[in-house]
């Protein structure tokens, strides 16, 4: 008789017809990493339309730099994210260096490429602490920051800032690697290899993680391709592509790593990616620091370059922490350019959120946006 | 050479032949380097040599789409991109101020879409047959073009 009348509720309960109804989360919500808004559709739990809204923090920085000097375009390269200042700084020098045409040092080119390291490893370390924060696990978040500080000192060490570190220069690096950083990054880079161990077992052992990530935001390779996702985001749907390696820039050529990539497409997949990364970025910052040691100290790491840059266009691209950056100088001869146009890769990633969320639970949109690793400031510029 | 075969990894050499052979002045490839290809394409044809590029050389991804102002009209560029070798091709469309239309290619790579949304925005080139040409980064109620040249910011000649 009891069990009767539960089977009558839950006929019932099926006959239920819900509305549709607009849920807005942002532009200051727990789940949003910076300011931007995400107008869902949801039918009981389930979304089936997503609309992202950014455009808060647009500073107009395109516009600002046919304002300035080249040089004095490199500090605001930085700001563009502070997560991964280092890597903009280091394309936008990369970029004025295609327009003069001229190639830097080998030496200011190993450290660049232990730099963009660092910066990737700290940006990557900043997600995963924000992953944390997202799926409740403040632990993770702990853990995460604390590591990360060894890093921000590194950076200290290399250029005397921790967040927007203004230290590449057109033509080379600002100053030469101290003998502090170089005691320091080794003893850096074996601590992080074993602490990243009790980082990664504290999230696989965790149900929540797994099964929140598992199964979540799924995209075929075709449909991520086509939205034009990059960097770990788009490896994690089985496109074996980086252009590290594949496109290369600076001395990456010369370096020995590998590519994780992982076919399921899933929020899983994505944060396995960005982990499995972080150890090859060790690994190429062990590989590189030898070569900075072999070249010796008293070699040359910065040029003298010329102030104007003569009429031309110059594409450069490189692989960001989010995937791939790109800038597009206009010059016209004079000392200012004449159009500076950033591709940001999380500008094209939120772009895709409709079709990453559109079937899944509410619950499941921290997660599934927080592996995009968004970055507002970039996005919007 | 068969125009209609997929390359998934076609040479800079082989793109700049198939290209020309198959759409002839409208398409003028000016330089090539190591995994670039630089080329001038002609406003009308810009949605057929992007169909092309996507279906038979396999370029899948879109790069950026970006607008130029050169004054004496709009520059559109486009970087398309190919997985499979990482070859970037780099296309250079002028368009005539008087007539500032070009077709879309949001439906052959939707991650063009934000792109096209925001030259619009911002240069006030419109891409014909977008599916949702609105304001993205700037507010609603602007009515001009905040980068083109007449556009002068504060302390600026």
């Amino acid at each position: 008789m009891m069990e009767r009348d539960l089977m009558d509720i839950r006929a019932e309960t099926d006959e239920l017809t819900t509305d549709k109804m607009w849920v807005i989360m942002g532009p200051q919500h727990p789940f949003s990493h910076g300011l931007w808004t995400l107008k869902v559709e949801l039918d009981g739990e389930i979304i089936t339309d997503a609309e992202p809204i950014v455009g808060y923090l647009h500073r107009g920085w395109e516009k600002e730099c046919e304002n300035r000097p080249y040089a004095k375009i490199v500090p605001m390269a930085d700001r563009l994210c502070y997560a991964a200042s280092m890597t903009y700084s280091h394309l936008y020098c990369m970029t004025v260096e295609k327009a003069l045409d001229i190639e830097v040092p080998e030496k200011a080119q190993y450290i660049r490429v232990v730099s963009d390291e660092i910066c990737r490893i700290s940006s990557h370390l900043m997600w995963l602490a924000a992953v944390g924060t997202d799926l409740g696990n403040f632990t993770v978040f702990l853990w995460c920051m604390r590591e990360r500080e060894y890093w921000m000192d590194l950076f200290v060490r290399l250029c005397g800032a921790r967040m927007t570190t203004n230290y590449p220069r057109i033509g080379g690096v600002r100053n030469d690697i101290t003998d502090l950083f170089d005691r320091d990054v080794d003893r850096c880079t074996e601590h992080f290899e074993k602490s990243l161990w009790d980082i990664i077992t504290l999230i696989d052992d965790s149900s929540i993680f797994v099964s929140r990530m598992k199964g979540t935001g799924i995209l075929t390779r075709e449909q991520c391709v086509n939205l034009g996702i990059t960097g770990p985001a788009m490896r994690g749907n089985g496109v074996d592509f980086d252009i590290r390696r594949d496109d290369p820039y600076e001395t990456y050529g010369k370096i020995d790593f590998e590519v994780p990539v992982m076919n399921d497409g899933d929020s899983y997949s994505r944060y396995m990616v960005r982990v499995e990364e972080l150890f090859q970025s060790c690994r190429i910052i062990k590989q590189a620091m030898q070569k900075i040691r072999a070249i010796g100290k008293n070699a040359p790491y910065r040029l003298k370059v010329p102030t104007n840059v003569p009429a031309c266009t110059a594409m450069c691209r490189l692989e960001d922490p989010r995937g791939e950056s790109l800038m597009y100088l206009v010059a016209d001869g004079s000392g200012k350019p004449y159009r500076l146009k950033v591709r940001s890769p999380i500008f094209t990633n939120v772009s895709a959120s409709k079709p990453l969320v559109v079937g899944s639970r509410i619950a499941d949109v921290p997660a599934i946006m927080a592996m995009i690793d968004m970055c507002l400031g970039e996005t919007d510029r | 050479m068969d125009t209609n075969a997929v390359y998934q990894k076609p040479s800079e050499d082989e793109i700049k032949t198939l290209l020309s052979e198959k759409f002839g002045d409208s398409v003028q490839v000016t330089k090539t380097e190591t995994r670039r290809v630089y080329a001038i394409v002609k406003r009308e044809s810009i949605h057929k040599v992007c169909e092309y590029i996507h279906d038979n050389l396999t370029f899948e991804h879109i790069s950026t789409v970006i607008g130029v102002d050169m004054v004496s009209n709009m520059r559109v560029v486009y970087h398309i991109n190919n997985y499979f070798n990482g070859c970037v091709i780099e296309l250079t469309v002028d368009v005539p101020n008087e007539d500032l239309h070009i077709a879309s290619i949001s439906d052959i790579w939707v991650g063009g879409n934000w792109h096209e949304r925001e030259t619009w925005e911002l240069f006030g080139i419109f891409f014909d047959g977008h599916p949702k040409l609105e304001r993205l980064l700037t507010p609603d109620t602007y009515e001009f073009y905040p980068f083109r040249k007449s556009y002068k910011m504060r302390g600026q000649e």
